[in-house]
């Protein structure tokens, strides 16, 4: 291959990266570890912002009675903690772990597009300036919540910002899927049969197809408001022959698969960490596999579980309670089998296995109100209610953000080649898990007594648990700063340095390199073991 | 050095003590609850209901969180049981193995079985739900920002014309509600009961017994008209016209709360229902038909909806505002 020859001529000549000045590397950059860097300080960044303006509504939602800020602006706390923690926190997150591992993890010299992937990122700061600045702008922020509804959301000032904010960071997605495909599907080194991958390049590569799948229908349908406010047309308005209804079913077949593409990466994480940790082979790889891509197949035909109270008929409202109850069974096997692999292993539990092993109880938690949510006559009494608002901050807090800790935790030493302190790594995560629940399990009591979403105030009888909720809120928040200090301290100043291998039980490519591992790593085609690997032996 | 497997001994007692909390659990969420018509603090569960209906979305609620607790307590029982035995430190030794087929074919089976009686139970409570035919009395409700306007369309098969008005929030809560307005929301009572954001100025009216048909729709932006005590929601949708039915079995009076998004005083447009016995309704309808002057006030929702199966939305013809 035409690559390796360049390549290794870089190789060769190290001294000539170390030229390379500040803008060069970090603006101009075609590496994937440095993009991935990027990404992650970008998402943390994000997780910061989005999380305070969590702390004003948990603030407001102290005691009834309003304390500290009007209610529109309370919609607009509401609305940007959403768009910023999904757009900006989350999903960058994710994109970030997958530059960094993914062509480590299959023998590639780098991603398939270097500069595309550099394209990718660079929009989102942008994309992210002008959506926050609309906050300062007359009219404010966006405050329809983050799905956007019409008509409210055609009240909105801001649209034309948001609209075209979530075009930017559309567009960094599409590219960035496309490149993970790419990269997957023709730079696997040879003897990296598909069937031998991580399960985390496996998950990857299945979100990626979900993303370009569902990005384009997004941008649809904010067009489609665009052009309802600006150019006269009436898609959402029933009196010019539309139907508001219409933009439901147009955002929510994004919105299903979207909450998938935020948790199958973290499913593909644990499914690395827990084998790691029990010293023993994921249980049911295969079956592991083909349970991601059916819940992204089924994922496709659920959206108007999200539209229950519209006003469906009742065929309609019949099949969608099917098939959203159906995706129990593939996340179902996939619990067994995490719990199958701990079983009979020799488990450590080191700060990423914790992170790990909450993650499988609370995300089975947030599992557990889904199955609840999914079925109609209950969900008449659970829709727009705190009962919801607690399902999907289990299934992203205490899911997705859980699993991007653990894989921080897990992948830093390999990043920096520096051990971070096991000791405040474990003060990070109790505090995090306690408040965490303390958070948001009283809001599914909340939800049941009947508490609507999106209210910067309430009846007394909802007080007590909502303190109970803010109190948790407040230190949540406050145990991530512990998180900002142990990567700062692992990065710049831990004097203990990290093993090629870091963990014991650690198996697969990624690891036969030094820690930190080369700007270029795989410039030539290593050479595959199949006992090295994770899933070198396909018999499961 | 312990080797894989279970071994009964050592778990029984643990088995037995989880599912002592398990029926804890359940139990509160079963029997802590007597008709609760309005949210009563420290809340745990779905009220009961007070409706023909509400009994449905409770049960179907208590079924599901007993199935999901029984369920989290064999799994998070065997994470916990494998986190204590087979820890390295412990000196236990990794097994090799990696699947087994029987177990893996039990574990699908028995989820789609758990799932295929949970659908049964919810599709007859969505059958019931749906069927709005056969009713005696049918309100219109609109939902605007931010507040409700209903209006008696019939009741018992005579057409009602001049019956209708808004329903906001009470002065009382709207003052205390302002910002740093320095009064007491536990001071907005009526009686014993703190009513704070729960309360209007003119509630609707309706009679105890009756199947009560609601066509609902909205006249600017969408809202969703909720009350717990009656077990459902139903979105309010501007151009569109959604169809549900009720039939109050207990006299008394039912807040509720906008439960769709809709702008800035979204959190401040409650619903308030005063079911009452049918003598009583007859004396006050026709009260409020003497007092008010006949206008024409037609309903074109009550012609729209009536062959309405399923709770299909329905769109007016000639793009009449709802």
């Amino acid at each position: 291959m035409a690559h390796e020859a360049a390549h290794d001529h870089h190789d060769e000549h190290h001294d000539h990266h170390e030229h390379q000045n500040f803008f060069q590397r970090w603006v101009m950059s075609t590496n994937h570890k440095d993009i991935g860097t990027l990404y992650l300080v970008f998402s943390l960044l994000m997780f910061f912002i989005g999380g305070s303006f969590a702390m004003v509504i948990r603030a407001e939602l102290f005691k009834p009675g309003m304390q500290l800020v009007q209610p529109y602006f309370f919609n607009e706390m509401t609305t940007m903690h959403a768009l910023v923690m999904i757009f900006g926190a989350v999903m960058p997150a994710f994109v970030g772990l997958g530059n960094w591992m993914i062509p480590m993890m299959v023998g590639a010299p780098d991603m398939a597009l270097p500069r595309m992937n550099n394209l990718s990122f660079w929009i989102l700061p942008f994309a992210f300036a002008l959506l926050l600045s609309t906050l300062f702008l007359p009219g404010g922020g966006p405050a329809g919540g983050w799905t956007m509804y019409p008509p409210l959301s055609l009240q909105s000032a801001s649209l034309a910002y948001v609209v075209f904010a979530v075009h930017l960071m559309g567009i960094s997605s599409i590219m960035g899927a496309i490149n993970i495909i790419a990269t997957i599907l023709n730079m696997r080194a040879p003897g990296m049969d598909l069937l031998k991958m991580p399960v985390f390049v496996w998950s990857w590569l299945i979100t990626a197809f979900l993303l370009i799948a569902v990005m384009p229908v997004l941008a649809g349908a904010v067009t489609m408001l665009l052009t309802d406010k600006y150019f006269n047309t009436h898609f959402f308005d029933a009196a010019g022959g539309g139907d508001p209804v219409l933009f439901q079913h147009v955002f929510w077949f994004f919105g299903h698969p979207e909450v998938y593409i935020m948790i199958l990466p973290a499913f593909g994480i644990i499914s690395e960490i827990i084998p790691t940790f029990s010293r023993k082979s994921i249980f049911g790889y295969k079956a592991m596999v083909f349970a991601i891509a059916s819940i992204a197949f089924l994922s496709f035909i659920v959206w108007a579980h999200h539209m229950f109270a519209v006003g469906l008929p009742l065929g309609a409202e019949i099949f969608f309670m099917y098939a959203t109850m159906l995706i129990a069974v593939p996340t179902g096997v996939k619990v067994f089998n995490w719990v199958a692999t701990m079983w009979g292993g020799s488990m450590t539990f080191e700060t990423p296995m914790l992170f790990a092993v909450a993650f499988v109880i609370l995300f089975t938690i947030g599992g557990f109100s889904g199955l609840m949510l999914a079925l109609v006559p209950a969900d008449f009494q659970y829709h727009d209610t705190y009962f919801v608002v607690a399902h999907f901050h289990y299934v992203l807090v205490t899911g997705a953000i859980f699993a991007i800790m653990a894989a921080t935790y897990y992948w830093i030493p390999k990043w920096t080649g520096n051990m971070y302190s096991e000791f405040w790594g474990k003060v990070h995560f109790w505090n995090s898990v306690i408040w965490v629940n303390v958070l948001f399990f009283p809001q599914h009591f909340l939800g049941l007594a009947g508490m609507p979403r999106r209210i910067p105030d309430y009846n007394v009888a909802f007080a007590n648990f909502n303190m109970i909720s803010s109190i948790g809120g407040f230190l949540f928040g406050a145990s991530q700063l512990i998180f900002l200090g142990v990567i700062i301290h692992c990065v710049w100043f831990s004097k203990k340095k990290a093993t090629d291998r870091v963990w014991e039980g650690a198996k697969g490519l990624e690891w036969t390199l030094s820690s930190p591992p080369p700007h270029h790593s795989f410039t030539i085609a290593p050479v595959i073991h199949d006992d090295e690997l994770a899933h070198g032996h396909t018999e499961d | 050095m312990i080797s894989g497997g279970i071994r009964p001994k050592g778990s029984k007692g643990i088995v037995r003590a989880l599912g002592a909390g398990a029926l804890g659990l359940i139990g509160m969420g079963l029997f802590g609850s007597t008709v609760l018509a309005n949210p009563e603090p420290g809340q745990l569960n779905l009220t009961p209901g007070v409706t023909t209906y509400s009994h449905v979305p409770y049960m179907l609620n208590n079924v599901a969180l007993g199935v999901c607790v029984v369920i989290g307590i064999l799994v998070f029982g065997a994470m916990f049981i494998a986190m204590f035995r087979f820890r390295k430190s412990r000196g236990a030794v990794a097994e090799k193995w990696s699947h087994n087929t029987t177990v893996e074919i039990i574990w699908t089976v028995i989820p789609i079985i758990i799932l295929i009686t949970l659908a049964w139970l919810a599709t007859d409570g969505l059958r019931q739900f749906s069927d709005t035919t056969g009713a005696q009395m049918t309100v219109k409700v609109t939902g605007y920002q931010w507040k409700w306007r209903y209006d008696y369309v019939d009741y018992q098969g005579k057409a009602i014309s001049n019956v209708g008005f808004m329903s906001k929030l009470d002065d009382q809560s709207n003052a205390t509600r302002q910002l740093n307005s320095g009064l007491d929301p536990y001071a907005v009572k009526v009686g014993d009961e703190n009513v704070y954001l729960l309360n209007v100025d003119k509630p609707l009216v309706v009679p105890v017994d009756t199947k009560i048909r609601f066509v609902i729709t909205a006249d600017d932006v969408i809202h969703s008209w909720f009350i717990p005590a009656l077990g459902w929601k139903m979105d309010a949708i501007p151009g569109v016209v959604n169809a549900t039915w009720t039939n109050i079995q207990v006299p008394g009076v039912y807040r509720g709360q906008c439960a769709e998004l809709c702008g800035q005083d979204h959190g401040f447009m409650p619903i308030v229902v005063k079911a009452v016995s049918k003598e009583d309704f007859a004396k006050w309808l026709a009260d409020q038909q003497k007092s008010v002057a006949p206008a024409a006030a037609p309903a074109p929702a009550s012609t729209a909806a009536a062959p309405a199966q399923a709770t299909a939305q329905v769109a007016p013809a000639h793009g009449a505002q709802g």
